[in-house]
């Protein structure tokens, strides 16, 4: 009766724990986007983090989108080539990639490779007490480091992810023309005739928008809400990594069923 | 004279808890402005949880804590924001901002607070340095520093608006004996020439005793003694004299609590 009892408080207290972190985290979300911008001060620290966050994720980014594209092209061709409808690569690597591939792959990648980032230095900003010492100083920690980090996160993701979906064409085009021979006036002509601006591209770009701001709040929040240790960081930035990669792939699955279950 | 004809910070009946466990209960401490005042007592009493309850970094449970009329546990958060620009802190790490220079550090409080032009900010943070002796380090990045000189940098923008207040969490932890002097001079002599109020917490007997006007020993969450350095002294409680001497065991255990030794070690057997 005493072992219930006691894994019942053991739950409970669970359960109170992740409700509270989810009402800090709102919180944290609330601050960063209804922060009153002063346009002297946040566009200089906006356009520092848009350069740690975004243009120095550009490098994994477009490596990852070049083989990805060529990837899709090679293992596209040899099936289609069967049916004879190889003309169709094209199509098949930009539709794969603007509706799903590059917004969840640079989604992955960006959480791996800016959101732990993001987590660790706002966790060891903690620790270090530079952010009690930015409270003591009178200026809100929240203003001034999380919100621009958060921004940038939800403005480098779209841009990344047209980014991936250009270079894998352009990768998918690599394979398919220059190496296996596809006519390059049907490549193009097929993509353009079978993906829509709105319903393919605006799509995509939705999902990258959602993943963005998932990934960035998870990691700014983590960051924020570290135990003040060494092992606390560790412990907040693998859970950034694990919380938005799991968060990216069952969204994309919720978003696809809304966007594209009808059809 | 009075030390508490004016007083800048009036603690009173403050209580904070973290779980189960008192951190402070009920204490009454008044802070005479201009003075040094130093927070003394075992680790673990709560002095640097004190610090923080007067930044309104943390609420207490009850009580009050008035800094020239302002209630800070009562204010909302902006007006918070608005009180912390009459305190600086010391902290015990420094915490310098890792991604600026040394100036931009100090010139940090400046530029968000103030509109100074330039060339002002510029002369304030050189004076501001070249009071804590580091004006040629004023272009090293902190990881440049040793852990004495970040905290004179640290010093240095604590001072930088001139506050009414400066709190110095454990300023003399984990330094060499020579920065451990250039410190205690640098904080009673920015305190004449500044005029502001000091608030140290530390259990570094000497180095506090020497410096400080007024003392508060805190222990098992209450102030268990009070005076000037000379009265402390005197003071004969076995608590307060274990404290002030040293003593590894007495009333404050040496021990944590902990079952019977011998039965504990037969256990095994």
């Amino acid at each position: 009766m005493q072992a219930v009892a006691d894994n019942l408080i053991l739950l409970g207290r669970f359960v109170l724990e992740r409700i509270a972190a989810i009402g800090r985290s709102g919180m944290i979300l609330m601050h960063a986007v209804i922060a009153r911008p002063d346009p002297a001060t946040s566009f200089p620290l906006l356009v520092r983090q848009l350069y740690s966050v975004g243009v120095l994720s550009m490098i994994i980014i477009v490596v990852s989108g070049l083989f990805i594209g060529m990837v899709l092209a090679l293992q596209g061709y040899t099936i289609l080539v069967d049916y004879g409808t190889e003309q169709a690569v094209g199509q098949m690597v930009a539709l794969s990639l603007v509706r799903e591939l590059a917004p969840v792959v640079t989604a992955l990648l960006f959480a791996g490779r800016a959101g732990s980032a993001l987590t660790a230095e706002i966790g060891l900003m903690k620790t270090t007490e530079q952010l009690s010492s930015m409270e003591m100083i009178g200026v809100d920690p929240l203003r001034r480091i999380i919100a621009p980090r958060f921004w940038a996160g939800l403005i480098s993701l779209p841009i990344l992810t047209m980014i991936f979906s250009a270079v894998g064409i352009w990768g998918g085009l690599l394979v398919g023309v220059e190496w296996l021979g596809i006519y390059e006036g049907s490549f193009w002509s097929n993509m353009q005739n079978s993906v829509d601006f709105f319903d393919d591209i605006g799509n995509g770009l939705i999902k990258s928008l959602v993943f963005g701001l998932v990934v960035t709040w998870v990691a700014v929040f983590q960051g924020y809400d570290s135990v003040p240790t060494s092992e606390g960081i560790s412990q907040a930035t693998t859970k950034t990594v694990v919380y938005s990669s799991l968060a990216i792939l069952g969204l994309d699955f919720i978003l696809t069923a809304l966007m594209f279950g009808d059809l | 004279m009075d030390f508490f004809d004016d007083i800048i910070i009036d603690i009173k009946q403050l209580t904070f808890s973290r779980g189960e466990r008192y951190i402070c209960k009920n204490i009454d401490i008044r802070i005479p402005r201009g003075k040094v005042t130093a927070i003394m007592g075992p680790s673990g009493t709560g002095k640097t949880t004190l610090l923080k309850l007067i930044g309104g970094q943390l609420k207490p449970d009850s009580g009050s804590i008035f800094l020239d009329g302002d209630d800070i546990p009562r204010l909302g958060r902006s007006d918070l924001f608005d009180v912390r620009e009459k305190m600086g802190m010391l902290f015990q790490s420094g915490a310098l901002f890792t991604d600026m220079t040394v100036f931009e550090n100090v010139a940090f409080p400046l530029r968000v607070h103030t509109k100074l032009p330039q060339d002002m900010v510029r002369d304030i943070v050189l004076m501001k340095l070249h009071a804590v002796g580091l004006r040629g380090a004023a272009e090293l990045m902190p990881s440049e520093l040793s852990g004495g000189m970040g905290r004179r940098v640290a010093l240095a923008r604590a001072i930088v608006l001139d506050p009414a207040l400066v709190m110095y969490d454990e300023p003399f932890t984990g330094q060499d004996p020579i920065a451990m002097g250039v410190l205690v001079n640098l904080i009673k002599k920015l305190n004449q020439a500044l005029g502001h109020s000091s608030i140290i917490v530390s259990h570094d007997i000497k180095e506090t005793l020497s410096i400080a006007d007024y003392i508060y020993i805190l222990a098992d969450a209450s102030v268990i003694a009070h005076g000037t350095p000379e009265q402390l002294k005197r003071n004969d409680s076995e608590q307060v004299r274990q404290f002030m001497q040293g003593l590894p065991d007495g009333p404050v255990p040496f021990h944590f609590p902990a079952a019977d030794y011998e039965t504990e070690l037969m256990e095994g057997c």
